[in-house]
């Protein structure tokens, strides 16, 4: 029979569009050896950040429950320092709670006009862009200064005779350069890059309708951020305040170089009372924890476990707060504001 | 209409609005000079002026960047003049050197200057390649991870996990470090025989460049992988589609295409994990047995992963309580700062400008 025969055309099998099949690479079981492993070791390294971080948490909570007593927390450390008998972390509580206030009042003013002005003036001309280029770039020079580096620069600057009021003096008349306005500034620092990274990524996500909108209606431009662009971001300028306050709480070089003389009691200058206590020396929860490890002096590690315990919380705390925010603005925003980075 | 004022500019009436307004309240000239400031702070400000105001402000952080440099490197100057760059060379025990500077008076010799930083910049420079070592591949693979295969729970889980990870502090970290894990390899890991073969020269407790550079490892791997899982979920689809289309798989895809066009995010990413991990101070000196101890590899691979280290930062930390007392201490300290500013403000901006090319197709998107 002939092979060209019509019949043989019209065969339905050799005309029929072939059959959808799993291609190679659609079943696992299909890829090379090679690749399998590959996919294993990245579930593998997922996983695995998932259980160190949870390693983490847990074991301080474990030590955390483990030595901390609610007396800890409410009863001043010895005055020396050794802190293997009675006392708790009062001071370093109260020093944490300053220290962050300090800073974080003289972060969120400068990283919110710093990123005001370059998103709504540092474009016009050449001159506006090339400062409003050198302002971005030292922020991101302070954002990747280690902290240690932060720290001696900040003592060197409140060593400086001038500054002398802000600090104590030694016997023989010297600026220590030791004190909360000292820390508290020098952590200001490190608090603005996230602060000035979140209110810039809200501004610039806001639609330029917005406020063509407010120029229409007569608004001048500073009008237009006061009322209308400031108040819309507020969320970033809040989840980048959260960042830059778990980065002051966090913090240990700058506390141990500018603020700590050693024992862990907030001890005033002078008689004075606010200003005394500002002047003068003390400590944090971070130098309180890194004083009594093995590494430190105080050497009494059930005590550095409950601070760090209690450090741990704040700091998971504080997470919380940044999503939250994130969650609350996903769903009430009317413009979409982008989630602030890391 | 006034005619004048429909052939202005579109701009004009903006400026001189708040000049049009009259002050809600007569000008407070006759009170206390700070009362009238703050009246005058209240009225509605001139767009000049606001731009003005917060131009200073942000002028201001440029000036206190320019101040930080210019602080740390004259404070670290003498320890130029007096060594030239030769304090990063080798040639003797820069502990006791420190040690030294401690004692001298507050006009020290030119003698009290002298410094060997050798084993610091080994030490430093190894503490970080080996967790860069770790932390690379780790980060890379878990951004695969999270990108392209994780489930979508897991994804929600694992997001705030990477930001917990960064922003636990140092000094917990050190704490874990130094009372588990250090005793741990002290105990367990470091052999009795180890430990003799090196009797005389350091003690093996346990405090170690490898505890610290593992450590070093978990403390940058959220940096890396925050900023390379952006960078993989910024790959177009359609390259990664045309790679699908072709007939390789998800992992090959991926493999091929996204990670070979976010090279340059890599490196970056890589770059700000270094300068991070240059700059650690706390975490090191806790858990690294602070002694300027240079490994050696010809002890046995395991042996110099026991054996302790002292890096810049984290002797800043260990001889802090001698600022201000010694100007050649004081100098030598700054000095170390100086080098790390210098390498922190070098690898920012190589990440900056080897990132730069990522924007092409970023922006397209």
């Amino acid at each position: 029979m002939n092979a060209y025969a019509p019949q043989a055309l019209a065969d339905p099998v050799g005309l029929e569009p072939p059959r959808p099949t799993r291609g190679r690479g659609s079943s696992l079981w299909g890829w090379r050896l090679r690749d399998q492993l590959i996919l294993l070791a990245a579930w593998g390294a997922g996983i695995g950040l998932c259980l160190i971080a949870g390693a983490i948490v847990l074991y301080m909570g474990i030590r955390g429950f483990q030595y901390l007593r609610p007396d800890l927390l409410i009863t001043r450390p010895q005055a020396g320092v050794d802190q293997n008998g009675a006392g708790g972390f009062l001071d370093p509580l109260v020093g944490t709670a300053v220290l962050t206030l300090i800073g974080i009042s003289i972060a969120l003013p400068l990283g919110v006009c710093a990123a005001a002005w370059i998103v709504e003036y540092g474009q016009g001309g050449r001159a506006r862009q090339s400062l409003a280029r050198l302002v971005e770039s030292s922020i991101e020079i302070v954002a990747g200064t280690p902290d240690i580096v932060i720290a001696i620069f900040g003592l060197a600057v409140f060593q400086l005779g001038v500054l002398g009021p802000l600090s104590s003096r030694s016997e023989s008349g010297v600026v220590t350069g030791h004190s909360f306005i000292a820390a508290g500034a020098t952590m200001s620092l490190i608090a603005l890059p996230p602060l000035f990274a979140a209110t810039r990524e809200g501004l610039q996500a806001v639609p330029a309708q917005v406020r063509e909108a407010a120029f229409a209606l007569g608004k001048t431009r500073i009008a237009t951020i006061r009322r209308v662009l400031i108040p819309s971001v507020r969320s970033n300028i809040a989840t980048g305040a959260t960042l830059g306050i778990s980065r002051i709480v966090g913090d240990t070089a700058i506390v141990i170089v500018v603020l700590a003389e050693g024992a862990p009691r907030n001890e005033a200058v002078g008689s004075t009372p606010v200003l005394g206590f500002l002047r003068g020396t003390g400590s944090s929860l971070t130098s309180f924890v890194y004083g009594n490890s093995p590494a430190g002096e105080g050497n009494s590690p059930t005590k550095a476990y409950a601070a760090a315990f209690v450090l741990l919380l704040f700091i998971l705390a504080l997470n919380g707060i940044v999503g939250l925010i994130a969650r609350a603005h996903a769903r009430s925003s009317g413009f979409d504001v982008g989630e602030a980075r890391l | 209409m006034d005619p004048a004022q429909i052939t202005r500019p579109t701009q004009a009436p903006l400026a001189s609005l708040p000049a049009q307004t009259p002050p809600s309240r007569p000008p407070a000239r006759g009170r206390a000079g700070g009362a009238a400031l703050l009246a005058r702070l209240r009225r509605p400000w001139g767009d000049r002026r606001a731009e003005l105001a917060l131009g200073a402000v942000s002028l201001l952080i440029c000036l206190a960047v320019g101040a930080m440099v210019a602080l740390v490197a004259l404070r670290a100057w003498p320890t130029f003049t007096h060594n030239g760059l030769a304090w990063l060379g080798s040639g003797g025990d820069v502990d006791r050197q420190i040690e030294g500077m401690v004692a001298t008076s507050n006009h020290p010799p030119a003698s009290a200057y002298h410094v060997r930083a050798w084993p610091l910049l080994y030490g430093t420079l190894l503490s970080t390649g080996l967790a860069l070592a770790v932390a690379l591949p780790f980060s890379l693979l878990s951004s695969i991870f999270i990108v392209e295969f994780a489930p979508k729970l897991v994804r929600k889980v694992i997001s705030p996990v990477v930001r917990l990870l960064a922003s636990v502090p140092s000094v917990i970290y050190g704490l874990i470090g130094i009372l588990v894990l250090v005793p741990f390899v002290g105990n367990h890991l470091v052999t009795i025989p180890e430990k003799r073969s090196l009797i005389g020269t350091v003690e093996l407790t346990g405090a170690s460049v490898g505890v610290a550079a593992l450590i070093l490892a978990v403390m940058i791997t959220p940096i890396m992988v925050a900023l390379i899982s952006d960078a993989l979920a910024a790959v177009p689809n359609a390259w990664r589609e045309g790679a699908l289309a072709l007939g390789v798989h998800k992992l090959r895809a991926t493999l091929a295409v996204s990670l070979r066009a976010i090279r340059p995010a890599i490196v970056a990413a890589t770059a700000l994990a270094c300068a991070r991990a240059l700059g650690e101070a706390v975490m090191i000196s806790m858990v690294s047995g602070s002694i300027s101890f240079a490994p050696s590899l010809g002890h046995g691979p395991l042996t110099f992963l026991a054996e302790p280290v002292r890096t810049f930062a984290s002797s800043i930390v260990d001889n802090h309580e001698g600022f201000g007392g010694a100007p050649a201490l004081d100098s030598t300290l700054y000095a170390f700062a100086l080098l790390l500013l210098f390498s922190a403000i070098v690898l920012s901006i190589g990440a900056y400008l080897i990132k730069l090319p990522l924007r092409r197709y970023q922006a397209a998107r």
